[in-house]
């Protein structure tokens, strides 16, 4: 018989591994999918897994697609450290992608490359604001902020179609929801002739050092973070649960606010209502997966942009519905949750026992 | 014949080896105490009879029957009940309610009422089936739990540590049932530190000193010496008290008046007094009468307070936060380690960067290094037994951490120091070394405030004594002076009429 024992500490080398054990079951499960599914499990792993990776526009599209869940996932680990359950950043980075496309619509022919600075703040800022709702409402209301993050997604996303179906959308687009094209001097510039990967993917890298540097090194990230891990403590030692909040959904906010900026300007070069692919909520599992730690994030958020393409691939090469991908994302996040038992617990094997609770007598005592 | 009978019981965990052949042999019928220090081995031993733990090695005989204890339900259907030291009820159900809960189906809650009063007028426990558990102190919360264990008519009946929360009435009451109990035939382990006790109550004392029984005494015959000698290996030190030579004053409380901030607890009323450099006052009573609201006030977790019903050295703090009450030289250190006085996640080096600014640049940047050298000097100054300044706070046992968190305040240099509950669930080593260093740092000149439910601590650090009793604060006895007697019925808030009557005489009169 199968027994769960506590650990009398919780396992390092356990946390570590868990997630390679859950990827390790994903890839299981994924096998009996393709089976089921009346296609060869082989194929069908090797779409998934090792196409994405064949030639350097492959890499670059795996690029492409991890910086907004690198620069997402970054900012929700220095939430859920604080122990503030944004779930909203879908609705930030929708925001983001506003307010950087208001930005880039005021661009002339004659306006410098420069204006891709504004339009990255001005991200940041759309974001930070549509995540300063959630930490008023709960500083002011105390209203939960998992909900209150959550409406704000769907409120962003109707702020959205209002802007592409109305005043925003191109006069020459042939009635498209859609904004312009935008100006190529708005457009964030790429790293390599030929490849869509583009500066982004440099700063969701640099975003990594940065977010190592503010939570194992600032003081400012050690307030915040005792906050989330025992809140008398932090109490006791007077930082405050207010500045945390703030700090949390702002630095949060101001990320997602980015990758939709980035996105806008970069891969899809102008606002249409396709613009909420789901990044901000795939950056939870993101988040997660990668151990809250920027490290871990960084392998993440390329293993679901892994989960990404292989389901376009799937798509395009064995007739499966693209929406594999978020089941294959489903059952990493599953397989994560399961595969953590086992840094608090450990598995041992026990003979089973008799049914009566009290055995035979074995004689008297002495 | 034996009621229970342990025979060579032995519990590896990764770390230590909590029990190591360990014996122990209970008649029916009997007291038996089974002493030692915190990390002896005793509440493993006391898991594995009660079916929580599962020895490794060793056999357990119950009426002269091999037996395994599977789980806690097994050791209730042989007879076996325990009470724990920190209790298992639900505050906003009644006591009728909360004993219900753990019973099995077949009871009506009305059967359960019925039979509470009962067992509680037989046995003279006097408890209110029908109030809830909130509105009740500790002293009655535990006759609940001992009132839940005997509706299950125990043949052994486990206590830990049950006198920590009890004032010295309730102590001797509390030994009354159990004499009863015993004379019934119901066998009875109470586990303790603390030698008066057990030479007043138990009939044989299993003493046990790192894993291992090292000694099975009557402790009727014993002195203290003797029994401190077998449980530490040593006997206690002497703590050496001189006289306090008090100076200006350093925490003025005047007029403090607070309500509580949840549904529990206690509204602080009026809440007067004063410590000055170079003395230890000591604040008795029983928990749950506002000492956590006192504490919050004074540390300034709890900002609500008006500023000039607290000062510090004759300035108005009440208004401030911890930080910058600890920046004027107020560090607290509060009855709670885990989660409040350290974050159990994290390492001592990190620990040290709660209430220390050395090892934070202007920048906001930390020095790793300088936090690691603190909490390394730190663990050996205070003989704190850790892995190392990486070591995570939860790794530690209770003493130790508390060594660490006391020794972390002190190393800052305080002008005040206020310590809640100083000793609470540390070893007997530990706690003679921790007040020590209190009263060390009193001579040094720094004003101390300890507020302590274990009556003997304080009569043996303070140099002035008064009593929190339902939000309200006594007047003041110098320590020499004030005896058990008096303060235990102060601690039901009952000093008003001696005060008016003989200003301290009556307690002499009443004892």
């Amino acid at each position: 018989m199968l027994r769960l024992e506590p650990r009398p500490a919780p396992s390092r080398a356990m946390s570590l591994l868990s997630p390679l054990l859950a990827l390790a079951a994903t890839v299981v499960i994924g096998i009996a999918l393709f089976a089921l599914l009346g296609k060869d499990p082989a194929r069908g792993l090797a779409v998934f897994f090792v196409e994405p990776f064949r030639g350097t526009y492959a890499v670059s599209e795996l690029c492409v697609k991890a910086t907004p869940l690198m620069l997402i996932g970054l900012g929700l680990a220095v939430c859920y450290r604080a122990n503030v359950w944004n779930i909203g950043a879908e609705g930030q980075f929708v925001l983001g992608a506003i307010a950087a496309t208001w930005v880039a619509l005021r661009a002339t022919p004659d306006t410098g490359h420069w204006i891709v600075v504004p339009i990255l703040l001005a991200g940041v800022a759309g974001g930070m604001a549509w995540a300063a709702i959630v930490a008023f409402l709960r500083d002011r209301a105390n209203a939960n902020e998992i909900l209150v993050s959550l409406m704000l997604v769907y409120v962003a996303v109707q702020l959205l179609n209002y802007l592409v179906y109305g005043t925003w959308k191109d006069p020459e687009g042939y009635n498209f929801p859609q904004t312009i094209t935008f100006l190529d001097a708005t457009k964030i510039p790429r790293l390599f002739a030929g490849l869509r990967v583009n500066i982004g993917f440099v700063v969701a890298l640099l975003s990594v050092g940065a977010f190592w540097l503010y939570l194992f090194r600032a003081f400012g990230g050690f307030r915040m973070q005792v906050g989330g891990l025992a809140a008398a403590a932090a109490r006791y030692a007077g930082f405050s649960s207010r500045r945390a909040l703030w700090t949390a959904l702002l630095v949060s906010g101001g990320m997602s606010g980015l990758a939709g900026a980035l996105e806008v300007a970069g891969p899809v070069g102008q606002l249409t209502p396709y613009v909420p692919a789901g990044y901000g909520f795939a950056a939870i599992i993101v988040a997660f997966v990668g151990r809250l730690h920027p490290v871990g994030i960084l392998f993440s958020s390329l293993l679901m942009s892994l989960f990404y393409i292989g389901g376009e691939l799937a798509q395009s090469r064995l007739g499966l519905p693209k929406s594999l991908t978020g089941v294959f994302q489903g059952l990493l996040l599953f397989s994560l949750l399961a595969s953590d038992t086992l840094i608090h617990y450990r598995v041992r094997w026990r003979p089973a026992h008799p049914a009566h609770p009290i055995p035979a007598p074995k004689g008297p005592a002495a | 014949m034996l009621r229970l009978e342990l025979i060579d019981i032995s519990k590896q965990y990764p770390a230590v080896k909590a029990n190591d052949r360990v014996h122990l042999r209970v008649e029916a019928g009997e007291i038996h105490a089974v002493l030692g220090e915190n990390g002896a081995g005793k509440s493993t031993l006391m898991k594995i009879i009660y079916g929580a733990t599962r020895p490794d090695e060793g056999e357990m005989r119950w009426d002269g029957r091999a037996v395994e204890i599977r789980n806690p339900q097994e050791a209730r259907s042989l007879g076996i009940a325990m009470v724990f030291q920190h209790f298992s009820l639900f505050d906003t159900l009644t006591a009728a309610e909360n004993v219900w809960l753990g019973l099995d189906r077949s009871w009506s809650l009305a059967d359960v009422t019925r039979r509470i009063t009962e067992v509680a007028h037989e046995y003279g426990l006097d408890v209110d089936p029908l109030r809830p558990v909130h509105t009740l102190s500790v002293g009655e919360r535990q006759r609940v739990e001992i009132v839940r264990a005997l509706l299950t008519k125990p043949r052994l009946l486990i206590l830990d540590e049950p006198t920590s929360v009890l004032t010295p009435q309730a102590v001797q009451a509390l030994f009354v049932t159990l004499r009863k109990l015993a004379a019934e035939g119901c066998s009875i382990l109470y586990i303790s530190h603390k030698l008066d006790e057990i030479r007043a109550l138990c009939h044989k004392c299993t003493v046990m000193r790192g894993g291992r029984v090292t000694g099975e005494v009557d402790p009727r015959q014993e002195s203290n010496a003797g029994l401190s000698r077998l449980m530490i290996g040593a006997e206690p030190p002497q703590l050496e008290h001189r006289p306090a030579a008090p100076g200006e004053q350093v925490l003025a409380v005047r007029g403090l008046t607070l309500a509580r901030t949840g549904a529990f607890g206690a509204d602080l009323a009026d809440v007067a007094f004063e410590v000055r450099r170079g003395e230890i006052l000591g604040i008795a009573g029983v928990s749950g009468n506002g000492q956590q609201e006192l504490m919050a006030a004074l540390s300034g977790e709890d900002g609500r307070a008006p500023p000039d019903a607290i000062h510090l050295f004759g300035r108005p703090i009440g208004g401030h936060s911890p930080r910058r009450r600890r920046a004027q030289g107020l560090h607290f250190v509060p009855e709670e380690r885990l989660g409040r006085g350290a974050v159990p996640a994290l390492s001592l080096a990190q620990n040290t960067l709660l209430t220390r600014t050395e090892a934070v640049a202007h920048s906001g940047w930390i020095r790793v290094g300088q936090a690691v050298a603190l909490a390394q000097r730190l663990i050996e100054r205070y003989n704190v037994k850790a892995a190392g300044p990486h070591a995570p706070a939860r790794s530690l046992s209770g003493g130790n951490l508390q060594k660490f968190i006391v020794g972390r305040e002190i190393d800052a240099g305080p002008k005040l120091l206020i310590v809640s509950q100083p000793t609470w669930g540390v070893d007997v080593g530990a706690a003679a070394q921790i007040r020590a260093a209190l009263i060390a740092l009193r001579d040094a000149g720094c004003a101390v405030l300890v507020v302590s439910e274990d009556l003997d601590e304080l009569f043996e650090i303070s140099d002035r004594l008064v009593v929190i009793a339902r939000g309200r604060v006594s007047p003041s006895v110098p320590a020499p002076q004030a005896t058990r007697e008096q303060v235990g019925r102060w601690m039901s808030g009952l000093w008003n009429d001696e005060a008016a009557n003989a200003g301290g005489e009556a307690a002499h009169a009443a004892a």
